[in-house]
């Protein structure tokens, strides 16, 4: 199959200005899209992430891993989920002030530090997130609430611009 | 020549003093950021209003010293000030804020409540009483008093507020209230929202124990919050005098990033598992000032491994005849006013009491000037008696107040018959810890007797008291809850106005509990929640019963401790966020193209098109006619979509769908019915069979997240042998169905690598292919009866397919609709939608849809329950068109529907109901508006007139098959 030469969008281009405003304290960026892959009868540690390949495998639940931009294992069962979710870079000092106000588990950098990820809502949003480091954080959520997502965050980061 | 009252020098002759002009104009901060008006305005412009004018003098031949001062501009007078300390407390005397109380001006200094700025004035009585109109003024100087009920009127209206708890700020506009407050009649444009955290240890409340327990916790390492209701750290030592160890504590907190320490912080909920809501008032005491990208207040959501409720306690009245005066207030309260905010609560000051704690605020007053005619005692024994002697002050044992005189405010407190002239009263029965979290949480309280008052009485896993909330509080020896004297007048809960009367009252008419009484009485229901009166009715029912305070204990403590706003709890879930928009990947298209959404779940989808003065009915007309004859497309992506993959898909499919699916060849579709146990409807759509072991389900939009789950219950709890694994992929495809006589020329011109011939194309198959390198699946699926394709496409590429279709479709007036011309065309053709011409009440069979029912399958989910006898009642409710033979009357959806009337007459009630209209549209194709009804025995009916009311007068319907427009189906393949 031929490269595509079609024009894509992203669901959050109205908010690019909006984002690209954000102090560096609580910076958020659209990432760029990645193959995603819902993955079955790869073992995986709860609640953590991996390098794999160049990209992330991310435990979602007992069998259950959502590869980003890697390739999944020849003899796993896999569905292509590429653009079921678009994913949201959230860096920044208050980065976890942010988070807090809407996401109920414990981002203490002891206890949520880099490598550890979960499936949990963020506001009135189900979302997977990834620590990537202290200030560091990749939310993954569903494209369709995607634009819901971006107006929380936004607003949640209001007090610190 | 008058005299000035300098605070520091007392009164001099004006020629002594200098005046200074309007006080509080502060020099602006940046005034290199002020236009030329707003400088001109600061350098040349004063208030110059007839009446009380707040002033700045300099008493410029004494002490040099500039304060503030109220004169009347009419009369020359001076208002004394009297009641302000000329030093100590911990307000910002070199600032003044000026407000307005009841349409009158004061001032006060940063660091003030209301409450203490009002009584510096010399003003007691804030409020009158809900049911009496008795006038009512400030009894505490916390969250207790139960008498200074204040509603804010600016700088945005906030009701039932107390004086004591509203800090002091610049413009601020407040009354007194009968009770009841105002909500706002414009929206609230403050922000409002929440944060978790987490901790080791919670410490709730920033007193001597709290700041202790924190203080450890941080040094050992713990993760630590530590909340506290005031502006300032301190609890029992703000009232008092702190020699600096405060400020210590709470810098060292400071200096520690593992802990989290608030101010104005009330915990009001103790939840399980350590769980406590806190609301923090962030930007309340800046007024106008306060930041707006800042929220007002913050419901703090902690989670805490450790508990410690370190809350104080409040000191509890002694109830007397006419207790409820403006003046009266509590001992403590009084202390407080004078060494937190400098303030004198009165000239005069009787002090009654039963214990050794009011000695403190009897001395510090006394100090302060304030003049203490005598201290009734209750007890025999006085351990403080020397101290009097040694100030001398009177002091009266074995004494009680029985009542109080004066018009408005108290003049007399009356002790054991004689009249003592005074202008406050200060009350201590003793302590009642704070134990309102520690009840919450569930712990048990226990009556101790050597503090007449109830302390925890367990231990609570995860939860612990410390302090004067677990009873580490002076003993009294003396227990009075109220003196002898007349009923009626004896207060016990001002707030409500119920009074020893009314408990008698409760008593006398057999109530034993007190939550009984509580509810009888009223007492404990307003405002404060029975923070003072609620040990004080226990004890005097315990009296009026004549049985012991063990017996009738308390009455439950509930959440939230202090009032919380609505806002405060509703935090940013409101306006736009109130519940998640949901947009397909061509939202921005679709507003673009000025589309009216509608609400589908939580997904905004187009409802119609509007062209230049359209309204809904031309455009969905102009749309169904493109759709039969010509065609249209519509953006179908919100419908959900789960991937079934694994060996088993098949079987398990079988197993929930009622019909076979297992047969379907892979490329090829199937419409599916899904039932719950009990036979009845609960989602259908489409099966598309991508290979031998993957399926691509379709759900119902507002399905989806229902299905996938009731698909997993059974593959994990019945059937976990099953390989199939299932995986939400709605998001993954973006669906355009493209309908109408023309969708294959369209189809054919985009895609013309795939023969859409009816023979190499047939209905119910799948076809996949390419755009420029873009995988495009193709379905030949209808939801309209008209020749019909669905266009599956990653939304990445989304916009561009759909443009790209636009142009293939231009030629032929390709014409884009919404969901209102999706529901008229299914309707048209009886299609049904799940959850609108069902209720969880119909059967596949009631539906027409018996085909769709396999009997070849030995069992699926619902099988069973349709040969239940009711079931199969020919009765039932079944869905039948309606056609009103006015051809006119659109009849409103959920209309009820009777028996055909002769007369055309409503007939009188009850009117036995057969159905009720479930959808209803104007049709272009048939030019006549028709429904879909479900109607008992409907389908025997065919044929018949019935009467369906709309407003007053009814609406005769022709009973019809559900499919109106091509009944054969002539049109499917085009």
């Amino acid at each position: 199959m031929a490269e595509p030469t079609l024009s894509r969008t992203h669901p959050l281009e109205a908010w690019t200005a909006a984002f690209e405003a954000l102090p560096p304290a609580v910076r958020i960026t659209a990432e760029p899209y990645v193959p995603m892959f819902d993955v079955r009868g790869v073992t995986a540690e709860p609640n953590t992430w991996i390098e794999v390949d160049g990209g992330r495998a991310v435990w979602l639940g007992p069998d259950e891993s959502l590869y980003l931009g890697a390739t999944p294992p020849p003899d796993a069962a896999v569905t292509d989920v590429s653009a079921q979710r678009i994913a949201l870079r959230l860096t920044g000092g208050h980065v976890r002030d942010v988070l807090a106000q809407g996401c109920a588990i414990d981002l203490h950098p002891r206890v949520f530090g880099r490598g550890r990820s979960a499936v949990t809502t963020l506001g009135q949003a189900g979302i997977v997130l990834l620590a990537l480091g202290d200030d560091d954080f990749l939310v993954l959520v569903r494209s369709s609430f995607a634009g819901y997502l971006a107006d929380w965050l936004l607003d949640a980061t209001l007090e610190f611009t | 020549m008058q005299l000035i009252e300098c605070p520091w020098c007392g009164p001099r002759e004006e020629v002594e003093f200098h005046y200074g002009g309007q006080a509080g104009v502060p020099y602006p901060a940046d005034p290199s950021a002020l236009s030329d008006e707003e400088w001109a305005h600061y350098v040349f412009f004063r208030d110059n209003r007839k009446g009380r004018f707040a002033e700045r003098w300099n008493h410029s031949a004494g002490c040099r010293r500039w304060f503030n001062a109220v004169r009347d501009t009419a009369t020359y007078k001076f208002e004394k000030p009297g009641f302000r300390t000329p030093s100590g407390g911990r307000i910002d005397r070199s600032r003044t804020l000026t407000f307005t109380f009841g349409g009158e001006t004061f001032t006060g200094h940063p660091g003030d409540t209301l409450a203490s700025a009002l009584l510096a004035a010399g003003r007691h009585t804030i409020a009158t009483s809900v049911k009496l109109g008795r006038p009512r003024g400030i009894t505490a100087a916390g969250a207790e008093d139960s008498g200074g009920l204040v509603q804010i009127e600016e700088p945005f209206p906030d009701p039932m507020q107390l004086a004591a708890t509203v800090e002091l700020y610049d413009g601020l506009s407040a009354r007194g209230l009968a009770g009841q407050g105002r909500l706002a009649d414009v929206p609230d444009s403050a922000r409002y929202d929440a944060k978790h955290h987490h901790v080791d240890l919670l410490v709730v409340g920033a007193g001597p124990a709290g700041l202790i327990a924190a203080l450890e916790a941080s040094r050992a390492g713990d993760r630590v919050a530590l909340v506290d209701e005031q502006s300032e750290a301190g609890g029992s030592l703000l009232s008092g005098q702190d020699d600096g160890w405060v400020a210590g504590a709470v810098a060292e907190l400071a200096g520690n990033p593992d802990v989290l320490h608030l101010q104005r912080t009330t915990a009001f909920g103790a939840y399980d598992d350590g769980f406590v809501l806190a609301v923090e008032r962030r930007t309340d005491h800046l007024g106008a000032a306060a930041p707006k990208n800042i929220s007002r207040q913050r419901v703090w959501r902690l989670r805490a491994k450790q508990v410690v409720v370190a809350t104080g306690a409040h000191e509890r009245p002694i109830v007397f005849a006419d207790n409820d005066r403006p003046g009266i207030m509590l001992a403590g309260a009084a202390r407080t006013f004078l060494n937190r905010y400098g303030v004198r609560p009165g000239r005069e000051a009787v002090v009654f009491t039963t214990n050794d704690s009011a000695y403190d605020a009897a001395f510090d007053l006394h100090r302060a000037g304030v003049h203490i005619p005598v201290i009734v005692d209750a007890r025999p024994e006085v351990p403080r008696a020397d101290e009097c002697a040694a100030a001398g002050i009177r002091l009266l044992t074995g004494a009680t107040v029985t009542g109080t005189r004066g018009d408005d405010r108290i003049t007399h407190a009356i002790v054991d018959g004689e009249s003592v002239p005074c202008d406050v009263l200060l009350v201590s029965g003793g302590w009642n810890p704070a134990v309102h979290l520690f009840s919450q949480a569930g712990g048990k309280l226990r009556y101790d007797e050597t503090l007449g008052a109830f302390v925890p009485g367990e231990r609570l896993d995860g939860l612990t008291v410390v302090g004067a909330a677990a009873g580490e509080i002076e003993a009294t020896p003396l227990v009075l809850w109220r003196v002898p004297g007349p009923s009626d007048r004896q207060f016990v809960d001002l707030q409500r106005d119920a009074t020893v009367a009314d408990i008698e009252r409760a008593v006398g008419a057999g109530m034993r509990s007190l939550e009984h009484i509580k509810r009888y009485t009223t007492i404990g229901t307003a405002h404060d929640q029975g923070k003072t009166s609620g040990v004080l009715t226990s004890g005097i029912v315990a009296e009026l019963l004549g049985v012991p305070l063990t017996a009738t204990g308390t009455t439950t403590f509930r959440p939230p401790y202090t009032p919380v706003a609505f806002a405060a709890l509703a935090g940013r879930d409101r306006g736009r966020l109130f519940d998640p928009e949901r947009y397909t990947a061509l939202h921005d298209w679709h507003v673009a193209a000025g589309a009216v959404f509608e609400d589908v779940g939580q997904w905004k989808r187009p409802r119609y098109y509007p062209r230049p003065g359209e309204e809904m009915e031309t455009a969905v007309l102009r749309e169904c006619a493109a759709a039969r004859t010509g065609v249209a497309m519509i953006d179908g992506s919100t419908l959900g979509k789960i991937d079934v993959h694994g060996p088993d898909a098949a079987v398990l499919l079988d197993r929930l769908y009622t019909n076979l699916i297992s047969s379907l060849k892979p490329g090829m579709v199937r419409y599916g019915v899904m039932c719950g146990v009990d036979g009845m409807v609960i989602d259908d759509g489409t099966v598309m069979r991508l290979a031998d072991d993957r399926f691509l389900v379709l759900t119902t939009t507002g399905g989806a997240a229902k299905i996938l789950d009731w698909m997993e219950e059974w593959l994990q709890t019945e059937w976990p042998e099953l390989r199939v694994h299932l995986t939400s992929v709605t998001e993954q495809w973006a669906t355009f169905p493209v309908v109408g006589p023309r969708s294959r020329d369209v189809i054919g011109a985009l895609f013309p690598g795939v023969d859409v011939s009816k023979e190499a194309f047939p209905f119910m198959a799948l076809r996949d292919t390419e755009l420029d390198g873009v995988p495009i699946r193709l379905a030949r699926i209808s939801f309209s009866g008209e020749l019909a394709y669905e266009v599956y496409v990653n939304p990445w590429y989304a916009v561009a397919v759909w443009e790209r279709l636009l142009e293939a479709g231009r030629p032929y007036g390709i014409t884009t609709y919404g969901t209102e011309t999706m529901h008229v065309l299914r309707a048209e053709k009886g299609y049904p939608i799940i959850g609108q011409d069902t209720d969880g009440t119909v059967t596949p069979h009631d539906l027409g849809l018996a085909w769709a029912v396999s009997k070849k399958k030995p069992d699926f989910i619902g099988k069973r329950s349709f040969s239940r006898t009711v079931n199969v009642d020919p009765m039932r409710k079944q869905l039948v068109g309606l056609l009103p033979t006015d051809r006119g009357t659109v009849l409103p959806e959920g209309s009820q529907i009777i028996e055909f009337q002769p007369d055309g007459a409503r007939p009188a009630p009850p009117v036995p109901m057969l159905g009720h209209v479930t959808s209803s549209y104007r049709s272009a194709e048939l030019g006549r508006p028709f429904a879909l009804a479900l109607v008992k025995g409907g389908r025997e009916r065919i044929g018949d007139t019935l009467h369906v009311p709309v407003g007053d007068t009814l609406v005769p319907v022709e009973v019809t098959g559900p499919v109106l427009v091509d009944p054969e189906g002539t049109r499917r393949d085009g």
